[in-house]
């Protein structure tokens, strides 16, 4: 299969050029996009190279930081200004891949990351996100990685980002790029659910680009803490991750923020968790019932009832990890 | 000459050969070899699991850019050795292009030739097929009442005793072990680079555990004569067993060479390794196990059913450790297969008894704690002094103080042997440990010794190295006999025209090929006494002359030492060569060779995620004498990696409505990464054995993995109370066992 290669040098530029053609596509780090076209689940005729792009800075103004959608997550989670005022955001980013893909993984990249499910990267398979209408394979295949929230009859499907689960924790903002100018739209607002479109998996629009994340300061900083289970220590995807930040006078919760992965088309936001948990001491049984409450409306599947126990478990955990913090 | 045991752990210990090459990336893998005019292939595999071609259309593949041919069952070129009847006890083979016929999914339909590897990978997405399809079976848990008893003689029973004596016993087990298929996934991909030097000729880089082997494989199948089938593997990028037979793509990639008439090198993706190279099977098996009250095993019985192929048999010892390991009156097996619409399986290390070693050392485990004995103590009321299967005495066996030595090391009777007693932090702390075993054995070999005046020795046998540091063990032997320096001594194997040696398997090489090294090098010293004995040593007897410092001299007369290369100058003999052939003697049949190994682990388990941590590692091998610790440290290292990821992580999980893997790849297979393994503390008995060969080394590749699982879900279990007798035993499973 032939396709162009093309470089683009401004923000501008590269959101002309992606217009231009109905099927060119950005590639940032490359360490998805291309996995996904040697395997023919994406055949884009036009690759436009964003790498050169001023987009790489992390930036203090004001009450937040602004990290450009170039920056690599490793520069991201070893940053100075991310480490004081978000580790949370390290953690999760160094909880994910390995050192080598971090290495040459983007922040808007891995935004962007598609699902890790079997049946939409075996194109001899069914599945509705990558060939819609022709079924979900995973719905009654091997689902163990599957959704347990937000599912529909289309797709089961998780989103498989570390990174975005904090961020969605840490009410983060995307800025992105149109031919009409900027727009700014709240992270938990950008990944969608699968509903009747499983093949959108997110509100970016055709024709646009990431440029930057934002972040409010917070006061999370000694109380935060990123969960993640998985089948081995290093380099997997996450059964069950929760991101957890908390604001704590004494033993009691004043603020609190939660985020679960591997367990919906999103990243989880576990808002009611964290009213619960607003002006409650920090004890177990408050950690359960929070965990509960995330609970509600969870469906399992047949290899992924274990889901069901695991992502309780780990709420609580993350809480205790989280409040036991200096 | 008989040759006394030479090892002294006291002399220095070779760095690997081989190593500086291998770190540099100067040494040489088949992928890496290139031939002028070489072209490329890659596969075309059925989506199919069972049924035929209709259609194949290679039109729009064969216009494709640089395309030269592509080859299927419609234009093959013909293979003599095809129309020979199948080997007795096997199916008849996947004979590759050799009709439309489909066996599994996976199969390759279609080779793609073309100039380079990006126009061949991508015209072969240009081939359309199309298929009759057939209804087919890959689920083994859903078709385990179709198991048939093995066509391979002697593998269905076995009987000691009575039948099902455990029935009768005081103390009773029963209990049922599966574990998943396995793939070996070495780094280096499979493949092969062929090329016919003329319409008689052929040589091929070959990724493969026997140059011989290949050899002899081509050489039938193509009707030739063996010297002019040259197969070169000098290095091997791992490979535990999964380069132990000749595999359909290399039939392929050769007749595509011989269509083309240009060097065709494939190599496969990482997803096709996982369809079309074997794999170690899924296999249930049942233990009943009868003791006394006092903890005497009174019977066992061993019920296994592995996976294989429809078209081909494939069969290993999952019930052979049961047969001897324990002095028990009465035990008996029953071995199925269950032949299935898959690829067929191939030996993975520490082949059928590390499966079977699962479930045994698992049930004995269960046993001791049900009686309410040590599991190691367990194990010594019942230790078998002689071989009960054989009724003949071990060649030798140090199993006692193996288990002693792990204890101690690991502070085994420090633990609390309460399951779910003991803490660390949120973490419960378990222990466990196992036993492992694996035929020492010792084949044939050939040797040839060149010593010149330049002073170098060069050994060569067309052994294959997949790893575990051959060369460096045969330059030791060499270096310990002829009283050499490593850096003298050059072993070179991985060539078919070298003198012939069995494959790298089964845990034999050094036994076999390292003998052969011995009576090479014994024949070495003979001529070089001869050749002195004319000029300096006149009615000396051999019993009077010593080899050492790289000189011959006399018993207790320093002066009358001469150097290898000067004799041979002093002769104007450029070099002397023997070849010598050695193998195994009838008086080793009255004895029952293996080598052991003992395992203990701690593991830690965390209750409410469910994930387990192996955090230490204690293995012991009784393999005889350690002619080379730093190599023989390494494979015990592999092996616990590789056992890691037996008991925790990995699994090939199929799609049975598609009968296709859904996780044939890096990122959803899990392998061990070295973030799950912690130091891995190898210890040796490193006791001579009197009766496998002039070393005393037994093979120790195999132990190294045998057992090892058993020991981490052993641990498991005395950390949480949760017995868990399906692998790998991941988080998911921790949180939904019931501790008992
Ligand atoms: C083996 C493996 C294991 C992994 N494990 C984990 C893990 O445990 N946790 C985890 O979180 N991730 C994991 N990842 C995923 C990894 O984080 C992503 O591949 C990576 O973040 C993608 O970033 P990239 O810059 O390489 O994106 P690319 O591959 O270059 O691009 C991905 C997509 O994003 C689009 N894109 C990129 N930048 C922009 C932009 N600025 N605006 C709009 N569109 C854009 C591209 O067009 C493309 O469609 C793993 C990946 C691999 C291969």
């Amino acid at each position: 299969m032939n396709f162009e290669y093309v470089r683009a040098s401004t923000a501008a530029g590269a959101v002309s050029m992606l217009a231009k053609q109905s099927d060119a596509v950005f590639i940032a780090g490359g360490t998805n996009l291309v996995d996904l076209m040697k395997r023919g689940v994406v055949s884009p005729m036009r690759l436009i190279d964003i790498n050169t792009l001023p987009l790489k800075e992390i930036t203090l103004s004001g009450n937040k930081v602004t990290i450009g959608a170039l920056a690599l997550n490793s520069a991201v989670s070893e940053h100075p200004l991310v480490i004081k005022h978000f580790p949370l955001l390290s953690y999760a980013l160094k909880a994910g891949a390995s050192q080598q893909l971090r290495n040459m993984a983007t922040v808007g990249g891995n935004m962007m990351q598609r699902t890790r499910c079997s049946y939409f990267y075996d194109t001899v398979m069914p599945c509705n996100k990558r060939e819609p209408g022709t079924g979900c394979g995973a719905m009654q295949g091997i689902n163990r990685m599957h959704a347990i929230f937000g599912s529909s009859e289309n797709c089961i499907a998780v989103h498989p980002s570390d990174m975005c689960v904090a961020l969605a924790a840490l009410d983060a903002s995307v800025i992105i790029r149109g031919a009409k100018g900027d727009r700014k739209i709240l992270f938990t607002d950008f990944h969608r659910l699968p509903g009747n479109t499983p093949e959108k998996d997110n509100n970016l629009q055709p024709g646009e680009l990431i440029t930057h994340v934002e972040i409010p300061v917070n006061a999370f900083q000694q109380h935060a803490y990123y969960l993640k289970i998985r089948d081995r220590a290093s380099y997997a995807f996450a059964l069950v991750s929760v991101a957890a930040a908390l604001e704590m006078q004494g033993n009691k919760i004043s603020k609190a923020r939660l985020a679960m992965g591997g367990v919906a088309h999103k990243p989880w936001r576990l808002t009611e968790a964290e009213a619960f948990l607003k002006g409650k001491e920090a004890t177990e049984t408050n950690f359960k019932a929070a965990a509960a409450l995330a609970m509600q409306g969870a469906k399992a599947y047949e290899h992924n009832s274990f889901k069901l126990q695991m992502a309780p478990n780990a709420i609580a955990e993350a809480l205790k990890k989280a409040t036991s913090k200096a | 000459m008989e040759k006394q045991f030479f090892f002294d752990a006291d002399t220095p210990d070779p760095d690997r050969v081989d190593g500086r090459a291998k770190v540099t990336g100067s040494a040489r893998y088949f992928a890496e070899y290139t031939l002028p005019d070489m072209t490329y292939g890659v596969l075309v595999t059925s989506p199919v699991t069972k049924g035929r071609i209709k259609a194949l259309d290679t039109k729009a593949a064969e216009k494709a850019p640089g395309v030269i041919a592509v080859l299927s069952h419609l234009n093959k070129p013909s293979v003599p050795g095809y129309e020979a009847p199948p080997a007795e006890g096997r199916g008849p083979g996947m004979r590759i292009f050799y009709t439309d016929k489909i066996y599994f999914n996976g199969q390759p339909v279609a080779l793609v030739v073309a100039d380079s590897f990006e126009r061949a990978t991508y015209a072969a997405t240009l081939v359309r097929a199309q298929y009759e399809k057939e209804e087919f079976r890959t689920d083994f848990d859903a078709n385990l009442d179709k198991a048939v008893a093995p066509r391979a003689p002697g593998a269905a029973e076995y009987k000691r005793g009575n039948i099902d004596a455990y029935k009768n016993a005081e103390v009773q087990l029963e209990s049922e072990y599966f574990i998943p298929t396995e793939m070996h996934n070495p780094m280096e991909l499979h493949g092969i680079l062929a090329h016919w030097e003329s319409p008689e000729k052929v040589i091929m880089y070959a990724k493969t555990q026997g140059v011989k082997a290949t050899q002899q494989t081509v050489t039938n199948l193509f009707k030739l004569q063996a010297q002019n089938v040259q197969v070169f593997s000098e290095f091997v990028g791992g490979a535990f067993g999964i380069a132990l037979r000749t595999w359909p793509h290399e039939v392929a990639t050769v007749m595509a060479a011989k269509m083309v008439g240009k060097p065709v090198k494939l190599v496969l993706t990482r997803e096709q390794m996982f369809t079309m190279v074997g794999y170690r099977p899924q296999a249930k098996q049942k233990l009943g196990m009868g003791a006394t009250k006092a903890g005497i095993l009174t019977g066992i019985t061993h019920e296994a059913i592995g996976q294989t192929a429809t078209y081909d048999e494939f069969t290993e010892g999952i019930v052979n450790m049961t047969k001897f390991m324990y002095a028990c009156p009465n035990v008996n097996t029953r071995y199925k297969v269950l032949p299935l619409d898959v690829c067929v399986p191939i030996w993975m290390r520490g082949p059928g008894e590390a499966t079977g070693a699962f479930a045994l050392e698992s049930a004995m485990d269960e046993m001791a704690y049900r009686l309410g004995i040590d599991p190691v103590e367990f194990r010594i009321r019942n230790y078998a002094e002689t071989d009960p299967q054989r009724n003949q005495p071990f060649s030798s066996k140090y199993v006692k103080e193996a288990y002693q030595m792990g204890a101690d090391k690991i502070g085994w009777s420090k633990r609390n042997p309460v399951p779910g007693s003991m803490k660390n932090g949120d973490w419960q702390v378990g222990y466990g440990m196992s036993t492992g075993v694996f035929t020492a054995g010792r084949g044939g070999a050939t040797v040839r010794a060149v010593i010149s005046d330049d002073g170098m020795l060069l050994l060569q046998s067309a052994v294959s190295d997949i790893g575990p540091g051959t060369g460096t063990a045969m330059v030791k032997i060499a270096s310990d006999l002829m009283g050499m320096p490593f850096e003298k001594i050059r072993f070179e194997l991985g060539n078919s025209s070298l003198p012939p040696a069995p494959s790298q398997g089964g845990s034999s090489t050094l036994s076999t090929v390292g003998s052969a090294v011995n009576d090479a090098c014994l024949a070495l010293q003979e001529q070089l006494a001869i050749l002195a004995g004319q000029k300096t040593f006149a009615g000396k007897t051999k019993q009077d002359i010593v080899f050492s410092n790289g000189r011959i001299g006399l018993k207790n007369e320093p002066a009358s030492a001469i150097g290898y290369a000067e004799l041979l100058r002093q002769n104007n003999t450029p070099a002397v060569e023997v070849t010598k052939d050695s193998r195994q003697g009838e008086a080793a049949r009255k004895y029952s060779i293996y080598s052991f190994s003992i395992h203990f682990v701690e593991v830690n388990v965390h209750p409410a995620t469910g994930v387990v941590k192996v955090t230490k590692i204690v293995s012991v091998g009784d393999a005889g004498t350690i002619v080379s610790a730093k190599t023989a440290a390494s494979q015990m290292i592999g092996g616990a990696v590789g056992g890691i990821g037996m008991a925790l992580t990995e699994e090939a999980i199929m799609d049975h409505r598609f009968g296709r893997y859904v996780n044939h790849n890096f990122a959803d297979y899990h392998v061990p990464v070295h973030a799950d393994v912690p130091h891995v503390e190898s210890l040796f008995i490193n006791k001579p054995d009197p009766i496998i060969n002039p070393m005393g080394a037994k093979g120790m590749g195999e132990i190294a993995l045998i057992g090892f699982s058993a020991a981490v879900a052993n641990a498991v279990f005395h950390a949480t109370g949760k017995r868990i007798r399906s692998l790998p035993i991941t988080p998911d499973k921790i949180l939904q066992t019931k501790a008992v």
